[in-house]
């Protein structure tokens, strides 16, 4: 297993200038993507996992936000690899959509109302692939028909506000897909869809990227989606990765007191009721998450970190290897 | 057991009609539901989008107003009420939002908030005000100094605490909380789940509590209803419902919520198809074009809830035949 990864990315760090001043939202990011794998980047709000993506695909608000230091290897379509933090707005447009596809949280916005969603998806087949409309447009329903629309003819004249949460989401599925991408980042796809909905588009995003050997970096918050979907999984928390690792260990063998905390967080069904008859109190994270301005010294956990002492507070600390590739930013790791 | 519910809804329908001006059909949001809420009390409302959950909260208050149907608060029918009549019995609920950065006024103290509802309610003096407000934001676990600081300088775990707060001050004996942790984060979520359970335990609160999330309502509540297309579906004592669920939605509802535990999806039941519109719910049992148990029969008749155990109730025609499945 030596193919080199889709995505390799290096050191990262993306600052927003606040105030005159800059601030990091990620700090130190390094991640990889192997093709026909899926990463789930997964964090609180504020914890730097949207920033991550947006600073990939080079969509940070121009005026505030920059990847400042740091590499994002890519390998495309064509088998060259490029470094997407030196491309210029121009080269990146044409990646963007084409070898590197997007999904977003709000299907209703990420979606134009003024034109059908045939049109929508027939778009980039005609700006990247060069095809003709008539070409286009038949891909277009073909690739409706394959995230699961019926009768995709009909869905593809008609407009974002005549279907439903779900369908919508399939057709900006659809959309990403048009190009052949190798690498889907998938930003909260689920998470403004109700449950029984948000089961079906998981069932989706698994089937097709099984299909299409693509390789899926998937952003959330919620960590039964993780389970669901992602063969490996980074945490963050404040802008850094505070581990990293293969899911089913790390979910099994958390060695960093957030992610054990974080798990610990998620109500399991059925169990909150032993508790309640017990009188015993749900687990909590004690405190909040601390502002990117004004991070504690050392490890940005360490506040709210039952383990903690002084010198988790004295300098970051670095990414460990615990064993099988499992990467954890805690020096108490082995007592945990 | 023959004391009266605080709360008591029967038959609750609530049609929402086009406007004079615009053509379009009937909503109907809910559709004969009926529940009680004893004293000191917790009863979960849980569905997804369209199930009713949020207009039945609001019908409570009487924020919409209902079709037809009764509710009866303190034995009270709030759907007759003249409106002075009806402020009176408000003033004896209150109601905790879902998202904790719209909720409160960026123009005013926490202080001025927290005392807003009182200075309404005619508590005098200001003095009275201030010691009711204070003693609020200790209870939910707040600063004291957050009295003279703004809503943006708060975290929305915080901010939550604060609308709770409010809420608290006014010592209501029904408050109805419509999603209040679905916008924090969950390590905050659960937190504000602990607050609220202790305070309801503390102060023997009665409460209506909101969420489409089944996993959320599971520690809070005493008796959990799952609402579908404005219509329940099934109710139950929560420890018996997330133990032995009897309708096939509750059931792939249930199977449907993703656990953090590699590998559990593959037993995952899928419900295929859309939620329809509740302006053209399909006829007999609503939720019959996503089950997978659904049989001719189903499209004929609305199934009745019918008593399966002690305070289990379940509206499926085929519940007896599905028991097996589990």
């Amino acid at each position: 297993m030596t193919v080199a990864p889709v995505l390799d990315i290096r050191n990262m760090q993306t600052v927003f200038r606040i105030g005159g001043r800059d601030i990091a939202a990620v700090t130190d990011l390094t991640l990889t993507v192997e093709p026909g794998e899926t990463v789930a980047l997964v964090g609180e709000s504020g914890s730097g996992k949207s920033v991550t993506s947006l600073s990939i695909l080079g969509l940070l608000p121009k005026k505030v936000g920059r990847l400042a230091q740091g590499s994002v290897a890519f390998r495309g379509k064509s088998g060259e690899t490029r470094d997407l933090a030196k491309l210029d707005a121009e080269a990146l447009r044409r990646v963007r959509g084409n070898d590197i596809a997007m999904v977003f949280q709000e299907p209703m916005t990420s979606l134009n109302p003024v034109y059908t969603v045939g049109e929508q998806i027939a778009e980039p087949i005609r700006i990247h692939l060069g095809r003709s409309h008539r070409e286009a447009a038949a891909d277009a329903v073909r690739l409706l028909a394959d995230v699961g629309i019926p009768d995709p003819e009909r869905r593809a004249r008609q407009y974002p506000h005549e279907l439903s949460g779900g369908m919508r989401q399939r057709a900006t599925i659809a959309m990403a897909l048009a190009c052949n991408p190798s690498l889907l980042i998938a930003d909260e796809p689920t998470t403004a869809l109700d449950v029984t909905i948000q089961a079906q588009i998981l069932d989706l995003l698994a089937r097709l990227q099984r299909e299409r050997g693509m390789a899926m970096l998937f952003v959330t918050h919620n960590l039964g989606v993780v389970a669901e979907i992602a063969d490996r999984v980074a945490v963050m928390y404040a802008g850094r990765i505070v581990e990293t690792g293969r899911v089913a260990e790390v979910f099994a063998h958390p060695r960093h007191l957030y992610t054990k905390g974080l798990l610990r967080s998620v109500p399991r069904l059925g169990e909150a009721s032993a508790l309640k008859a017990a009188g015993t109190p749900l687990p909590t994270i004690a405190g909040a998450v601390p502002s990117l301005s004004n991070l504690p010294a050392g490890c940005s956990f360490a506040p709210r970190c039952p383990y903690a002492i002084s010198a988790c507070s004295a300098a970051v600390p670095p990414l460990t290897d615990t064993g099988d590739g499992q990467l954890s930013r805690c020096i108490r790791w082995q007592e945990i | 057991m023959s004391e009266q519910p605080l709360l008591a809804v029967s038959g609750l329908t609530k049609h929402f009609k086009p406007s004079t001006f615009s053509r379009g059909p009937v909503v109907r949001a809910i559709e004969d539901v009926s529940f009680e809420v004893p004293r000191g009390t917790v009863v979960g409302l849980v569905g997804e989008s369209g199930s009713g959950k949020t207009t039945i909260g609001r019908s409570v208050l009487r924020l919409v107003e209902p079709t037809s149907g009764a509710v009866r608060f303190d034995g009270v029918d709030m759907t007759a009420l003249p409106p002075s009549e009806l402020r009176r019995q408000r003033a004896r609920m209150q109601y905790i939002f879902q998202d904790p950065f719209a909720s409160l006024s960026p123009r005013m103290t926490i202080g001025q908030i927290l005392m807003e509802g009182l200075e309404i309610q005619g508590m005098r003096p200001r003095e009275a005000r201030v010691a009711r407000a204070k003693a609020a934001l200790a209870a939910v676990e707040l600063p004291a100094d957050a009295f003279d600081r703004y809503a943006h300088e708060f975290s929305g775990g915080q901010r939550q605490r604060i609308g709770i707060a409010r809420a608290l001050a006014l010592e209501p004996e029904l408050i109805v909380a419509d999603e209040p942790v679905s916008a924090l984060d969950v390590s905050i979520q659960a937190q504000i789940i602990n607050l609220l359970r202790d305070l309801q335990q503390r102060l023997g609160l009665t409460m209506l509590f909101i969420s489409h999330d089944l996993a959320v309502v599971e520690y809070i509540c005493d008796t959990v209803i799952v609402l579908y297309l404005g219509r329940v579906m099934e109710m139950a004592p929560a420890a018996e419902l997330y133990a032995n669920p009897r309708h096939p939605y509750t059931r792939a509802l249930l199977s449907a919520i993703p656990e953090p535990v590699p590998g559990r999806a593959k037993q995952r039941q899928v419900l295929v198809g859309d939620i329809p519109s509740p302006a053209n719910p399909p006829s007999g049992c609503v939720f019959r074009t996503r089950c997978p148990h659904a049989a001719a029969a189903c499209a004929n008749t609305v199934p009745p809830l019918d008593n399966v155990a002690q305070a289990h109730r379940v509206a499926c025609i085929r519940r007896e035949e599905l028991a097996g499945l589990a």
